[in-house]
């Protein structure tokens, strides 16, 4: 029905036989008979787009949009001007390719660098790459980095998002390298386990700031540990927290590295999402995936160009750090114009709202009867204890019913909720109003 | 072209976030000491420059794009009508199962079509690139033979004509790479594979129809050394345009596949991802799949977890909305689009190879699949004048120019794939760009060097941007 070929039958036969072709299945006679399917695939006829897209409305209805959130965990809900979404259903940037050809690809070589300076600000590191999957793979691709022919074991923290830790291990079987998980302690990464467990063949540590259960870690007082046993310091970080939190470069990181979601890419149950990374000068040249640089052209005019591609498969192929050739531009493009968009005033009023909302929700809920299960100080997440797994089962329906997305269950009764600049007073007091009720009980 | 930091001007920005409706909480983590320099533009200003990249920016719409082994095909408008439909975009992927039934259909279709297109048992959506896709893969063969205490098995066969990414990925996946000679037809050697399997063959990775555009027909004797070695056989599904509904994988003896949906299944490249790659596998490896499985249980879906996975390869279920739009298009060409879609993508590169192949030396002579190769080897000991400078004077001509230096077993090599979408005009127009470039760069080699001439930038200086990296604006201070 809606095939995208524009021959028609007549044009075809014209260009089989101008060729030398009897049919199509001439053409395709080098392929061996024995192998060619005889019956048609068992998928539906092919159907116009009228109906296809009433087919895909069906299923799209059949999904809960909430009128509030409250649960991230890797996932953040917020708003999104209207501004990017225009940039980037620019048919030029949506369709393009890799932009091998720098000559009909100086608009998109010059967004990834601007993109690429954007993460070396929020990060405070020296080199960015032009992104990665998510931010599970570049956690993962952030190990391989620090790894040394000598130094193989990366220490990951036990507060890392469990979706990170499971990527990282995934990536780890690939190379036979071993991941060990450093305790937690009230909320935290424990540090003195920390000491204990670097050793020699410690190639770097992850951490995660603010951690999985919305903490901050001490990740000065990590860094320092990691360096006095030679490795590594590898942060996991949340962008709207770098408007405001002490940057992995202040903190003295060897990498960051984060999932871009939150700038301007909604949730979409799961993907696509954008994975940064960035890195101090002298391992630029470890970084995997593209780079984008300046040089200038024949006629001395400044330009953009794919660089040190010497790191990268086409060129080294078993010998590269990584396999990665997409770097989901179009997502980085996506945190590029959401940035600009926003402004160094725009992100940080997004992250205080963030802060204060969740200072607000939290004290609202204790206030019902949730406590907070840690008393740290913490960024747009946290969690909270009832009385058992039952009760915050009991909670989260409650809440569902008010069209509420309650946070995360973790178990044992704990529940991790999430505040953006998405909620309002008054969904918060809502929420909190419906776990009162549900306790009283 | 300025720079958006050089268009920035201090306390310009719109306001997107309203005002506090809660108390000011003081923040009691440790605070950014560094100034944040974000651009500072009103919107207005943040659309011009866009607009502006945008127009030195090559879409699919802006010409031919015969971008070999990357299938630049039209990406139709119902797709991106359909996965910018709230009900997908706004779902968070920790969702209780009962909430997000839409979705699981979504998968569990898209796994479905797939697999029956593939001849493969099981599919995961989770690997969100090719490259991706064939490290999961790989792994999945990793566990196997581990699973049945065979860790003797550590080497991958790659054919020397195999794209940069299989061998990245077997050394990612822990395998040492073997490499397989091509035959003078391009085909795979039998004689060497035979020689090279063993007992330490975990498996091969295979293209087929392969990286210079043809279909080896040896593929059933190719999968049963393999396997008769005890090792497990790869297809990295980079072409399947060529043959999808004409012959499958599953068919050919392959165990594991890799498609990706954004060459044949017509999700846009993005300019570089986001794309989606898929891993689809025979029954006896689909306990090993990582990400999400959708099972049906009294007519509810739900989300498992397959129970020897390897491990999440990414967070989440992948790039769901890229899986929306190939859907989308599945839906839309249906069972008869399919293959007539493959078809349709061979006939168009035999036209154009017909076109070109009196003018332009073909690296393999004989009726190509998706693609053909071009060597400009002699031409480029006659005349001086190289593939990169041909592919450069295509510029000039309105087209992107085709993949250039690969498949790395043919010299000077173009490699052209028209796809599917083109009309004949397109074609003949294109074939007339082609034998013109050619024929200026015979009469004018020095010029040809210099080509493109019509574009703002010309021949940037690689070299230079290697050797000192400026790789983010410098603020001056």
């Amino acid at each position: 029905m809606g095939t995208y070929v524009p021959n028609t039958e007549k044009e075809q036969q014209e260009m089989l036989k101008a060729c030398g072709y009897q049919d199509f299945d001439d053409l395709y006679g080098g392929i061996p008979a024995e192998l060619k399917r005889k019956e048609p695939l068992a998928i539906p006829a092919g159907k116009t787009e009228m109906e296809v897209r009433q087919a895909m409305e069906r299923m799209a209805r059949k999904n809960h949009v909430y009128s509030s959130v409250f649960r991230g965990a890797g996932a953040y809900h917020h708003y999104i001007p209207a501004i990017v979404g225009e940039v980037t259903g620019k048919e030029e940037f949506r369709t393009a390719y890799t932009p091998y050809q720098a000559e009909i690809s100086q608009g998109l070589l010059q967004s990834i660098f601007e993109y690429q300076t954007d993460i070396c600000e929020l990060t405070g590191m020296a080199a960015s790459n032009a992104g990665v999957y998510d931010g599970a793979t570049a956690a993962a691709e952030a190990c391989e980095m620090v790894r040394e022919r000598k130094r193989r074991k990366v220490l990951v923290s036990g507060t890392v998002d469990p979706k990170t830790v499971s990527v990282v291990k995934t990536y780890a079987f690939g190379r036979d390298a071993e991941i060990v998980l450093v305790p937690e302690k009230d909320g935290v990464t424990d540090l003195e386990a920390l000491q204990a467990m670097l050793d020699a063949e410690t190639a770097g540590l992850l951490i995660q700031q603010p951690n999985f259960y919305g903490c901050e870690e001490d990740a000065v007082h990590a860094a320092e540990l990691a360096h006095a046993a030679g490795a590594k310091l590898i942060m996991s970080c949340n962008p709207i927290a770098l408007a405001v939190m002490k940057t992995p470069g202040e903190c003295g990181a060897d990498i960051a590295v984060g999932e871009g979601q939150p700038l301007g890419l909604p949730l979409s149950f799961g993907g696509p999402y954008l994975g940064f990374m960035a890195a101090e000068e002298k391992m630029v040249r470890k970084l995997p995936g593209r780079i984008v640089g300046e040089t200038t052209d024949i006629n001395g005019e400044r330009c953009y160009v794919l660089t040190m591609q010497a790191r990268e498969q086409h060129i080294r192929r078993e010998k590269a750090g990584s396999n990665i050739c997409s770097n989901e531009a179009l997502c980085a493009l996506t945190a590029a114009v959401y940035l600009a968009a926003m402004g160094p005033e725009g992100l940080r009023k997004t992250a205080l709202s963030c802060h204060a909302k969740t200072a607000y929700l939290r004290g609202a809920l204790a206030e019902a009867g949730l406590k907070p299960v840690h008393d740290r100080p913490f960024f747009h997440e946290f969690v909270t204890q009832a009385r058992d797994e039952a009760q915050a089962e009991e909670v989260l329906k409650a809440l569902e019913k008010a069209d509420i997305l309650g946070g995360l269950p973790l178990g044992g009764g704990r529940i991790l909720w999430c505040a953006t600049e998405m909620n309002s007073r008054e969904s918060m007091d809502l929420a909190a109003q419906t776990v009162k009720e549900v306790l009283k009980q | 072209m300025k720079l958006i930091f050089e268009r920035s001007m201090p306390g310009r920005g719109t306001a997107y976030v309203p005002d506090l409706d809660v108390p000011e909480a003081a923040p009691d983590f440790a605070q950014r000491e560094r100034k944040l320099r974000l651009p500072e533009l009103p919107e207005v200003q943040v659309d011009r420059h866009y607009t502006e990249l945008a127009k030195e920016t090559r879409g699919v719409n802006g010409g031919f794009y015969p971008l070999g082994s990357c299938t630049m095909k039209y990406n139709p408008a119902a797709a991106e009508a359909v996965a910018a439909l709230p009900g997908f975009t706004e779902v968070h992927p920790l969702q209780e199962d009962a909430t997000v039934q839409g979705c699981l259909e979504v998968m569990q279709l898209a796994e479905k079509y797939l697999a029956e297109i593939t001849g493969m048992d099981a599919i995961t959506l989770q690997p969100a690139a090719g490259a991706h896709g064939e490290f999961t893969g790989l792994l999945l063969i990793k566990a196997w033979h581990r699973s049945r205490g065979d860790t003797a098995r550590t080497k991958i066969l790659v054919p020397d004509s195999a794209h940069g990414t299989n061998p990245a990925s077997a050394a990612m996946a822990g395998f040492e790479v073997v490499n397989i000679p091509s035959d003078p037809n391009g085909y795979v050697d039998l004689k060497e594979l035979s020689q090279r399997v063993g007992p330490d063959t975990a498996g091969l990775m295979l293209t087929n129809p392969n990286t210079v555009g043809l279909f080896d027909p040896n593929i059933s004797e190719i999968t049963r050394i393999v396997h008769e070695a005890g090792g497990l056989n790869y297809y990295d599904g980079a072409n399947l345009n060529a043959i999808m509904g004409i012959v499958r994988p599953g068919d050919m003896g392959f165990d594991v596949v890799h498609l990706n949906l954004h060459k044949t299944f017509a999700t846009p490249h993005g300019g570089g991802g986001p794309g989606s790659g898929p891993v689809g596998c025979k029954a006896f490896l689909s306990g090993f799949l990582p990400g999400i499985r959708v099972e049906e249980k009294d007519g509810k879906r739900c989300r498992s977890e397959a129970e020897a996975r390897v491990g999440d390869v990414r967070s989440f279920g992948g790039n769901f909305n890229v899986v929306v739009k190939a859907l989308t298009y599945i839906l839309s060409i249906g069972r008869e689009g399919v293959p007539a879609t493959a078809a349709n993508a061979v006939l168009n590169a035999n036209y154009l190879m017909h076109r070109l192949k009196d003018i332009y030396p073909m690296a393999f002579d004989t009726t190509c699949m998706h693609e053909f190769v071009i060597t400009l080897e002699h031409f480029k000991e006659e005349t001086g004048v190289s593939a990169l400078d041909i592919a450069k004077g295509l510029i000039d001509y309105g087209m992107h120019p085709p993949t250039m230096y690969f498949p790395l077993i043919v010299h000077e090599a173009l490699m052209v794939e028209p796809t599917e979408t083109e009309t004949k005009e397109t074609l003949d127009e294109a074939a007339e760009g082609f034998l013109a470039v050619l024929q200026e760069a015979r009469e004018h080699p020095e010029e040809a060097h210099l080509r493109p001439l019509t574009t703002r930038i010309r021949r940037p200086d690689e070299v230079k941007a290697a050797r000192k990296p400026v790789i983010r604006y410098d603020f001056g201070d």
